[in-house]
Formats: C-alpha cells, structure tokens, sequence
C-alpha cells in the first residue's frame, strides 16, 4: 500500500464521514462545523491531485469566507435547536430523489470511466499537466496571459466597493 | 517583458487612461468634502483627453496583452461613443442631480467606472474580459438607479435591474463556460479560427444561445425587455439617459465584435433567433409606446424599438451592417441623450413630472428647448435631414443587399406606426396651453451647451452623414 493511498483513504473517510454527519447533526451551527471538517478534507484531496491552488482557495474562500457568511446567516435566524428533523414525505421531496437518483447516474458512469490514467502515467505522458494545478504556474500565468482581466477584476472590485459604500453609507441630505 | 507591458498600455491608452481617471476622482472625492466643481471638471477634462487619445491610437490596430483585448481601429471607435455619451451624460446632469439631491461626487466616478467597463467589453478579444467588461459596466450602474436611496420609485428600479441584471449575467457566463468547455480557450480569435467546425457543435451552439441571451438583456430587445421601462421611469432621468444610449451602444458594439465580425453567424441558426428579437422588438416596443402617458416610459419603449431596428444590422452581417449599426447608435446617443436631458430640465426636485402632459406649452415658456426637443422627436422618427434617416437608411440597405428585405419591411411599418408617439409630443408642446402648474426648466450653462452640442450633432451628421461614416467604415 503505497502512501498516497493511505493518506487518500483516511481523507475520503474524514470527507464522507463529515458529510454524513454534516445532514444528520439537528443543530444547524453543528452540521455547519461538520461542513468545515468536509472542506478540509476535500483540500487535502486536492493536495494529493497537485492542485495546490485550488486546495488553498478552497480553505480560504469556502471554509474562511463563506462559512462564515453561512454561520452568520444561522445566527440572524437565531433558529430554535433541537428541531425535529423528521417531515412528512411531500411532492418536493420526489424531486430531491429524482436529483439524486441522477447524481448517482453520474457517480457510477464516472467511476466505470477509466482513463487508465494515474498519476505516474500522468507524469509520463505529459510533465505540464502536472505543473497547471501549482501556485507558480497560476501566478506567472496570470500576471502574463491574462494580465488584462486581472487588473480589470480589480477595478470591478473597487467599484463595486464604491457602489456599495453609497448604497448602504451614505448620508442624504 | 515589461516594455512589452508598456507598449500594450500605450496602445490601449483610452482604457488605461479612463481607469487612471476613475482612480484619480475617487481620491479627489475621498479627500475633500467641499462642493463637486473639482470632481465635475477633473471628470470632463479627463473624459476629452481621452477621446483625443482614442484618435490618436487610431492607426494602431492589433491586439494588446496576448491578444485579450483589441486596440485601435473598432476599438478607438467605439470607445468616441461611449466618452462621447459620458462627457454629454455629466454635462446634462450637472445641475439636475443637484436638484433631486444626488449632488455626489460618487456620482461621477461611478459613470467613469461604468465607462472604463464599456470599452473593455466593446473592445474584449477574450471572453474572461468581455465578461468582466460587462460586470464592471452593470454593477456601478445599478448604483446609480437607485442613487436617490429616498425615492421610491428609484430605489424599485435599482432592485429590479440588479435582480434581473445579474440573472442574465448568469446565462451569459454560462454560455461563455460551454464554449470554453467545448473550445479549451476563451480567446475570440483563437475560436473564429475554427468557427465551421464548432458551429456544427451543439454544445457550442447552446453556449453562443446563451450568451446572446445576455446580450438581448442588456440591449433590452423583447423577450427581454421587461426590465427596461420600469428601471428607465424610475431612475433618475440623467442615468436613465446613459443606460439607453451607453449601455445600449456597448451592448451593441460587443455583440457586433463577437457575433458578426469574427464568428461570423450569417448562415447558422443563431441568425435567425436575432431575426425573431428584432421583429418582436420592432413591433412590440412601437405598438406599446403608443399608449403610454410617462415620456420616460415612452423613451423606454423607443429604445427597444430602436434596438429591434439596430438587431437588423445583425442579422445581415458583413461590413456594411457593422458601419450602419455604428452609424446608428451615433446617431441615437445625440438624440436620446438630449430627449432625456431635456426631461430631466423640466422635471420636478421629487423626480415628478415627466409626463407627457407635462411638456404643454413648453414652447411659450421656453421657445429653444421645445424647438431642440422637436428636432431630436423628428430624428427618432427617422425624417431627413437628421441623424436618425441616415442611420435606418444604412441599416435598411445593408439588409436588402443580404436579402433580408421582409425585416427592412417590418422596419419600414414598425417606423410609421412611431410616427403617432413621437409626433404626440411635438403636438402637446406646440399647440396645447400650459397646465395649471408651471414648471420653469432649470439647466443651467453646461446643460445649455451640451444639449446645443448634441442637436447640433444631430443636424450635422444628418446632413453630411459622410463625418461619421467614414470613421465607422472598413474597420474589419
């Protein structure tokens, strides 16, 4: 048993036990701290695929950012716990099963879709590939490339700052 | 590296220019809390520099920062109109904002901001630009529509235009995603390069959809107009006025780069989704204005009148469209620009007071304005010798060349049956007596001057259209 395989099994096993707890705690403000431990978890699957960039974004923006915007939202609902979680099966439900049934579709056509390809034939075939995922490449690709809708994303940020600040700040007369 | 960097800034100077401006006027309006002459006059003197370096990059047509946004040429172009409109659109507005009480220094920068978005989506060779383009035109103007945060008339257009503003966002990032999926690359030339085979693609197919989806928003062509009488009554006039003739001419210049020029959709499926927005554009924007009583709201419905005439162009394709589609929305800018400006002269401090009925007699109280406004109804209708002939007239021959001759017909109808509307309100401000309450224009010199700009404008390419053709002409 190679390493790599080690560390993915006890991260899938963090990532899919969190997952199952996350749905199942009836405190909100728990499943939200499960939803962390998933985020993490899946990071570190990233890590393993050499997609150190999205591992880190996926810590900073989804665990950092928005859970604290979904913590946030809890709170001003200041929701009762211990609500029960059982509900009468009811027509919207039938639509949830029928999501599912096809994400499950799609989960049992992925995984009898086999490239062949692993990470060693990855590295054999094509070295790039294996670069596209690292915070350098990211970086050099961005301050080159694509240079120009950088620069201008961070008008739009400013300005959305700007509109925001009027919208919300400003004094009338 | 970095000579290649400054080389490329050079080349694209009218955006590098407007973003350094934007920039500097939100510094000079956080440092200082005296009154705006200074943010009112930095705005309009940079906003001239600018066009003067638009002409200056003219010749240097090519792309710049690794082929992810176009310089010179169309780019330069199209970025005159949209200056143009700002310059006028700060001008008009000087002393109305002052009276609805938005005398902002935000005021100004989020129309530069808006103005830096539409010429990085007007001159995007790159998908991620012409996307953030878009977001950088739309987010500072939901701002200002509801920048009268009291009103609430205003305050419901603002929501309305954000809700719906960003739903369309939505379909246009989605239809950039596909293609991105099913091309690998988000360079516009790169794709046009193999544009027959992907246009065989179904999954291509939806994705250009989709994007025009988003594009039809925001030129306000039916089905996807509901949004634009409601937001145009309701917000300020002034940047009503810049949403119809700005935003609408990016919009335009964007799909006219993307759609016509190099992917080149003549002959697929997509052409004929435009030949239905335009008639449906036509036909219900001309037939709904005929009822309705707010000038604003008959405004609105012109402007997607006007769109389904500009979706013509479309349609035909080729470089003669590309020119009267130009032509057009020069065209229109000057005359909406001014038909809205001179509603906002006469509006009320509560925003009130744009009604129709409102506009009675306004010759005997200000002989000018009724005469300019006269003028500018004419040219929307589309009469010799103003501006608004020469631009259906182009647009018309460019379709019956490519053999769309049925849309030159609905165009030809559609445009009598908005003679009645337009014509209703030369009638009230001529020959019907003042109401009961007077109210006295107030516009002060820049409005003055910007408004004889404009008519002049309006008069002078009527008359020697050739002054604008020849710029708009032969840029692919």
């Amino acid at each position: 048993m190679s390493s790599e395989l080690i560390v993915f099994l006890i991260l899938a096993a963090v990532g899919v036990l969190s997952g199952i707890l996350m749905i199942t705690r009836p405190n909100p403000v728990n499943s939200a701290l499960f939803l962390i431990l998933n985020f993490m978890a899946l990071a570190g699957l990233y890590i393993t695929l050499h997609a150190q960039f999205v591992a880190i974004i996926q810590i900073l923006v989804y665990a950092g950012a928005i859970m604290v915007l979904v913590l946030f939202v809890i709170m001003l609902l200041n929701l009762e716990d211990e609500e029960p979680l059982r509900e009468q099966m009811s027509k919207r439900h039938y639509g949830s099963l029928l999501v599912a049934l096809l994400a499950l579709v799609l989960i049992v056509q992925v995984i009898g879709w086999n490239s062949g390809g692993t990470l060693e034939t990855m590295r054999e075939q094509s070295p790039h590939a294996l670069r596209i995922g690292t915070v350098e490449h990211i970086g050099s690709v961005l301050f080159t490339e694509h240079v120009y809708p950088f620069e201008l994303t961070s008008i739009l940020l400013l300005a959305a700052i700007v509109g925001a600040i009027v919208m919300a700040k400003k004094r009338f007369p | 590296m970095m000579e290649q960097l400054l080389t490329d800034s050079l080349n694209t100077a009218p955006i590098t220019g407007m973003v350094i401006l934007s920039l500097i006027v939100v510094m000079i309006n956080a440092l200082k809390k005296e009154p705006l002459a200074t943010e009112y006059w930095v705005s309009l003197v940079g906003i001239v520099i600018n066009i003067g370096l638009a002409v200056w990059v003219f010749p240097e047509r090519g792309t710049a920062f690794s082929g992810s946004v176009m310089t010179g040429g169309y780019a330069s172009v199209t970025a005159i109109i949209f200056l143009t409109a700002a310059a006028l659109t700060i001008m008009l507005a000087r002393v109305y904002i002052d009276k609805i009480g938005a005398n902002f220094g935000e005021f100004f920068h989020l129309i530069l901001f808006v103005t830096t978005g539409m010429m990085s989506f007007a001159a995007g060779l790159d998908l991620l630009v012409t996307f953030v383009g878009l977001e950088l035109m739309s987010i500072p103007l939901y701002v200002l529509a509801g920048i009268t945060r009291r009103n609430l008339k205003a305050t419901e257009a603002a929501l309305k235009y954000f809700l719906l503003g960003a739903f369309s966002t939505g379909f246009f990032v989605y239809g950039i995603g596909l293609i991105y999926g099913m091309t690998g690359t988000t360079k516009i030339l790169d794709i046009a390069q193999n544009i027959n085979a992907y246009s065989s693609e179904p999954l291509f197919m939806v994705g250009a959809g989709l994007m025009l989806v988003g594009f039809a928003f925001k030129v306000g062509a039916v089905p996807f107009h509901m949004w634009v009488p409601d937001v145009y009554e309701g917000s300020p006039t002034m940047v009503s006025a810049f949403m119809s003739t700005g935003v609408k001419a990016a919009a335009f210049s964007a799909l006219l780069l993307v759609f016509t020029a190099t992917f080149d959709f003549m002959h697929s499926s997509i052409n004929t989704v435009v030949a239905v927005l335009s008639v449906a554009s036509m036909v219900i924007g001309n037939i709904v204005a005929l009822s309705q009583k707010n000038f604003k709201r008959m405004l609105a419905y012109s402007s997607i009148a006007h769109a389904g005439y500009m979706l013509i162009g479309i349609t035909a394709g080729g470089g003669v469209s590309i020119a009267g589609v130009l032509f057009y929305l020069v065209a229109y800018m000057l005359t909406n620009l001014g038909a809205f400006g001179i509603a906002s002269f006469i509006e009320n401090s509560d925003q009130t007071g744009t009604d129709i009925d409102d506009f009675r007699g306004l010759y005997q109280r200000h002989p000018a304005l009724a005469v300019i406004l006269g003028v500018f109804m004419f040219s929307l209708i589309g009469l010799p010798p103003f501006a608004g002939f020469f631009g259906k007239y182009y647009i018309f021959v460019a379709a019956i060349e490519n053999g769309y001759t049925w849309l030159t017909i609905v165009g030809v109808i559609t445009s009598m049956i908005s003679v009645y509307y337009y014509l209703r309100v030369v009638v009230v401000m001529f020959f019907q007596p003042e109401g009961e309450q007077v109210q006295t224009a107030r516009f002060g010199r820049e409005g003055a001057f910007a408004l004889a700009v404009a008519a002049a404008g309006v008069l002078l390419i009527g008359v020697f259209p050739s002054v604008v053709l020849d710029w708009v002409s032969a840029l692919f």
